[in-house]
């Protein structure tokens, strides 16, 4: 196939992958924002006025850039975890497997997928985070960087999980028991400052931290890390799980006899 | 015509776990033919038809599609293969014409293209009417057929089916050979089918060859093959019933009803000589047919298996 062959491919992929979610959306875009909106109610609006300020913002400010990013995270995941894993399951992955298109394109079509609805999860609950706090992006194209290669990242390591599952059980594993508690410790509701030692050192090798500390940055002007490192970690993790999918797909493991 | 849509050249697969699947197949497929790829139950069927659509990765050996070399020009040879599985591989839960006009994107197909492709493949196949059904609410045989018009999406050259009836009624299964037969006749698409109708094979197949513990056995021409019978069958219909069937020298009758009667005798033998005889003893015949299952008992002789271990 030639170049424009493979766009076409890659395309087609990206479309179906997106009307997957879009068709079922009250089971992928809605839930997400009635968490967000409890989690304002809740943390913010009950607990966050007593907490008082946090880095130097209202409390409810502080979390909201997290709240957004965890959702275009756990979002991301979910979404090609599931869509890869069915596929395999139910057997339509032999669809992609007899066609020309190349590992690459197969590979970037699901991540396209996975970062469309971590996109749209994250714009819909911004929108909800914006009834709560005023959301005055301090740089956008930092905002949008940052949400586009957490995406990504986040799309990739679904595809890993996935491609390594045998049942349902192994596609829950690494998000409840992995990607939660990393989110949760990573500085979504605190600033790391908050933490005693040795949890405060502890927490910086945590790479969600360096994640929503950058969005946060981008979105309030507040972070506990350095940019510069945040978006290396961000790159790095890009082209590292890239390029553990070519080299999976390529060798056929887990999906080629 | 004298390129080969299909040449295996010494064919292994070994899975994990030692089970050797096939011990050196070769196998060659001409151009335009309609080619039946026969087989006890785990003969290997499926697994070549499998490497072939680089759903298995071969031990050892080469496959060449219309010339091209499965591992070096992987790209180019799915191109020009369209695979109808054995196991209903799509999902359910999309319409019936997205799926078909996903498949032609996959191949890079454009999408007008695509759309009228598929229009087209789904008027041809009965299934214009279900466009926009989910694929899960599909019959059974609706369900072979969107397969089948997946396969097509894309124009490929050699299509592959893999038992493409199975579970198909009488009705809808001749609607198929007459859909694939016409593919065969005037689009000159190459199709290889396994199938455990032998009967399938017989009257749709112009080439058979059987596969038995990961080896090509025979592969020749049907007519050739056939004539390799050492005996024919006829079904005759009488003009009045008898009670017992007459005993003829040199041929074999078997009373199948009072009405019917089974005739088998050597390849070759006059048949004036059987039915002066059998007026002879006062038997009328009515009519007369070929008994449909020569296929199977060559298969039988060859593979010592019975047709209901084929699958």
């Amino acid at each position: 196939m030639n170049f424009m062959q493979q766009m076409r491919a890659l395309w087609t992929l990206l479309e179906r992958e997106t009307l997957r979610f879009v068709r079922i959306w009250p089971q992928t875009i809605i839930p997400p924002m009635v968490t967000t909106a409890l989690y304002f109610i809740i943390f913010g609006g009950l607990i966050g006025v007593r907490v008082g300020e946090v880095g130097g913002v209202p409390y409810m400010d502080f979390i909201a850039p997290g709240l957004v990013l965890m959702a275009v995270i756990s979002n991301s995941y979910a979404n090609v975890v599931a869509s890869f894993f069915s596929a395999k399951f139910q057997r339509h992955i032999e669809e992609l497997m007899v066609s020309p298109m190349s590992h690459l394109s197969l590979i970037l079509g699901f991540m396209a997928g996975g970062m469309a609805r971590g996109m749209a999860v994250g714009v819909a609950v911004a929108l909800v985070a914006a009834l709560f706090v005023d959301l005055s992006v301090q740089d956008w194209g930092l905002a949008l960087l940052v949400m586009l290669l957490t995406s990504a990242v986040f799309s990739l390591a679904g595809m890993l999980n996935a491609i390594f599952a045998k049942t349902f059980d192994d596609i829950s594993i690494v998000p409840t028991f992995v990607l939660t508690p990393l989110t949760y410790l990573g500085g979504v509701f605190f600033s790391i400052e908050l933490l005693p030692q040795p949890w405060r050192d502890l927490s910086l090798f945590n790479p969600l931290l360096y994640m929503i500390n950058v969005f946060r940055e981008a979105v309030i002007g507040v972070s506990d890390v350095p940019v510069g490192l945040a978006l290396g970690l961000l790159f790095g993790l890009f082209f590292v799980l890239l390029t553990a999918c070519v080299y999976i797909l390529r060798k056929g493991w887990g999906l080629r006899g | 015509m004298d390129m080969n849509a299909l040449e295996i050249r010494g064919l292994t697969k070994t899975y994990a776990g030692g089970t050797k699947a096939l011990d050196g197949v070769d196998l060659t497929v001409t151009a335009g033919d309609f080619f039946a790829l026969l087989g006890p139950n785990g003969a290997g069927k499926t697994t070549v038809i499998s490497t072939l659509a680089s759903l298995v990765t071969a031990t050892t050996g080469e496959v060449r599609v219309f010339g091209h070399d499965l591992q070096r020009e992987r790209a180019k040879v799915k191109g020009l293969i369209g695979l109808v599985p054995q196991e209903f591989n799509f999902n359910g839960f999309v319409p019936v014409q997205e799926i078909v006009r996903q498949q032609a994107g996959f191949y890079g197909v454009a999408r007008a293209e695509a759309s009228a492709r598929t229009a087209y493949l789904l008027e041809q196949l009965g299934l214009a009417d279900k466009a926009t059904a989910q694929a899960r609410q599909l019959s059974g045989g609706m369900k072979r057929r969107l397969m089948i018009a997946r396969a097509l999406a894309h124009r490929p050259s050699l299509l592959v089916l893999d038992e493409p009836t199975a579970g198909v009624d009488v009705e809808l299964r001749h609607g198929m050979w007459e859909f694939l037969t016409r593919l065969n006749r005037e689009e000159g698409v190459t199709i290889l089918l396994t199938t455990h109708y032998l009967e399938e094979a017989e009257a749709l197949c112009r080439h058979v060859a059987i596969i038995q513990r990961g080896k090509i056995v025979v592969s020749a021409p049907m007519r050739e093959l056939l004539e390799q019978l050492p005996e024919e069958s006829f079904v005759l219909d009488l003009v009045e019933p008898i009670a017992h069937a007459p005993s003829i020298p040199g041929v074999r009758l078997n009373l199948l009803s009072p009405g019917v009667l089974e005739l088998e005798v050597r390849r070759g033998q006059p048949l004036d000589q059987v039915f002066a005889a059998l007026h002879e003893a006062g038997v009328r015949v009515m009519s007369m047919r070929n008994k449909s299952n020569r296929l199977e008992a060559l298969f039988i002789k060859l593979t010592g298996h019975g047709v209901e271990d084929t699958v």
